[in-house]
């Protein structure tokens, strides 16, 4: 059952194209993510479903209904929606009069709305902020009021962009419990917008990767993260190995391919003599020691560590072997192994780790 | 300079004891500002409202002549209404000519323009974002109006109390529309002109500064509502 169509949807603000022929489907009870970098029309691509702003061209179906109808209908609409802005806004007053101003706006009774406010505050742990100033909130208990007055709606579909800007680590992860609490309770399809790559991963079922005004790629977050279809899109998800070459000979579907004169083993249906791209995630790559431990995957390379990036608890390390590659481990490993920068290195893959598509033309 | 301090001094005077024609014209005055701000109000919001809302061709240059007539003389004003009020013109049969109601009608078109000014200055102060949490959050048109003038209340407030401030203290449309008739029209500035002209400068004084403390309640007034 779709709840949200788009269908060849363009935005143009004035001279400016902001989004182009963009159609997807989203179904009941999915949480739908828009992955992308600041500035792709994420936020347009929200504000479009929200029906605050109208497409240049195409259209934006909601629960199978066109949604280019009158100023009234629209309202209807809306009200089946809720939306949290990336900066969100305080209405004047207090935090209960901003959580309860949506249920005022749909006419719900005095007892209804003092039963409604509380529960939300609850929900985002701002139980007894009620009598409090919303224009003296800090940003993440003003994001968490936002949350709260788009859920006491109860709606069929909420929309969030980027709900975590403003909150600390302890509180995303509150917001992102909250958010799939009511999901699988009320079925309520939920869509956010996020650059945050892990985040998207966390909650989604369906990702779709936008990039340059239109969508490069839509699937489940493994897909997505495993299986780009395309450079941007690899770029965009982390995938920091892209590897190019020609395949050398194909037994039974395990393909060798020469990458910058080195042979790198990849599951993939491509015959020799074919161009492609392979793309490989740092933290598949890994360290072993020659006269230690064996590694059962097929490809093995010796290099050396040409930089070491720590980052908290992990480690990024360049290794050039033929080409550079790009690996995550942690902090713990890289000691116990006793990499150091400028030092030799022996990494590993397995073939069932990388993705290969033909050479993009 | 002794004449100003034995003005001064009955002016004092004339103020504390409560002067029966001092209290008289004072009410009159407030009562004739009053009620212009009133009406000009019940004009100048929804009217500022629908310019900022509605998006029509030669709306900038509509609000440009609003802001041009801010400055509009008060005699203009009061040529204006007497021509539309006198025995000859077209509303003549109302008999307005020579009375507050016809004051009130000539203070309420003086203060239309920076009325409806202000109301479109303190609409614009309303933030783009928070229409659109207004109308994301389901409301209709009418509550998405009525919200935005809620946000904007206090500035639209500081606006009508700026032009409660023009309307008292104007005194060519009182004096051409009213006439200066005492125990009719007659409002402290015309009474003020008057009095200074035949020398009888305590009253003049004493009038002065009650006006003067009028406008220092008023820039008070804006000042307590701004802050807030």
């Amino acid at each position: 059952m779709n709840m949200i169509e788009l269908s060849h949807v363009s935005k143009w603000f004035g001279e400016k194209e902001v989004l182009r022929d963009i159609s997807i489907t989203i179904e009941k009870g999915e949480i739908f993510t828009f992955i992308g970098p600041s500035g792709t029309g994420k936020s347009t691509l929200l504000r479009l479903i929200n029906l605050l702003d109208t497409p240049t061209s195409g259209s934006v179906l909601f629960d199978g209904k066109d949604t280019a109808v009158s100023e009234r209908e629209k309202v209807e609409i809306r009200r089946r929606m809720s939306m949290v802005f990336q900066k969100p806004v305080a209405l004047k007053g207090n935090v209960y009069q901003n959580v309860a101003a949506g249920l005022k706006f749909r006419g719900m009774s005095p007892e209804e709305i003092s039963n409604r406010v509380p529960e939300g505050l609850e929900l985002v742990g701002l139980e007894g902020y009620g009598e409090r100033n919303a224009g003296t909130l800090s940003g993440g208990e003003l994001q968490r009021v936002a949350i709260a007055r788009a859920i006491v709606t109860r709606p069929e579909v909420i929309l969030l962009d980027e709900p975590s800007a403003n909150l600390d680590p302890v509180s995303t992860e509150k917001i992102e419990n909250l958010i799939g609490a009511i999901n699988s309770r009320f079925r309520t399809t939920i869509i956010l917008s996020t650059h945050d790559m892990v985040q998207g991963q966390r909650l989604a079922t369906q990702i779709a990767v936008v990039l340059n005004r239109t969508i490069g790629q839509i699937g489940s977050s493994h897909d997505i993260f495993y299986r780009p279809h395309n450079r941007e899109v690899a770029h965009m998800v982390g995938v920091e190995n892209i590897l190019e070459g020609t395949v050398i000979s194909n037994e039974g579907g395990y393909a060798t391919i020469d990458v910058s004169g080195v042979p790198v083993v990849a599951i993939c249906p491509y015959y020799a003599g074919q161009r492609v791209t392979a793309y490989l995630r740092p933290e598949d790559l890994m360290f072993f020691t020659p006269d230690g431990w064996k590694t059962s995957a097929r490809n093995q390379l010796e290099g050396v560590i040409t930089k070491v990036v720590p980052m908290g608890p992990m480690v990024r390390v360049k290794v050039k072997a033929g080409i550079t590659y790009t690996a995550i481990i942690t902090r713990r490993s890289f000691d116990d192994l006793g990499l150091e920068n400028g030092g030799p290195a022996h990494i590993s893959f397995k073939a069932s780790g990388i993705h290969v598509v033909p050479e993009e033309v | 300079m002794n004449e100003v301090v034995d003005g001064i001094i009955q002016a004092i005077d004339l103020i504390v004891t409560l002067n029966p024609e001092v209290i008289e014209i004072t009410s009159r005055s407030l009562l004739i500002s009053l009620s212009a701000t009133f009406i000009a109000s019940l004009i100048c919001i929804p009217v500022g409202g629908l310019i900022h809302f509605k998006e029509f061709g030669g709306k900038k240059v509509l609000i440009t002549l609003i802001q041009t007539l801010y400055a509009m003389p008060t005699v203009i004003a009061g040529l204006l209404v007497y021509l539309l009020i006198s025995r000859s013109g077209p509303f003549g049969f109302l008999g307005f000519m020579f009375t507050a109601e016809g004051m009130i009608i000539a203070q309420t078109v003086l203060i239309i323009p920076l009325m409806i000014g202000m109301t479109l200055i303190a609409l614009s102060g309303v933030a783009r974002n928070l229409q659109d949490t207004i109308v994301s959050l389901g409301a209709s048109t009418t509550q998405t109006v009525f919200m935005i003038l809620k946000e904007a209340r206090f500035a639209i407030l500081g606006g009508v109390i700026l032009g409660f401030g023009r309307a008292i203290s104007e005194v060519g449309a009182a004096m051409i529309i009213g006439g200066n008739i005492r125990g009719f029209t007659r409002v402290l500035t015309t009474a003020i002109a008057l009095e200074t002209s035949m020398g009888n400068l305590s009253l003049s004084i004493a009038l002065g500064i009650i006006l003067l403390s009028i406008a220092l309640v008023v820039t008070v007034f804006v000042y307590i509502i701004q802050e807030r």
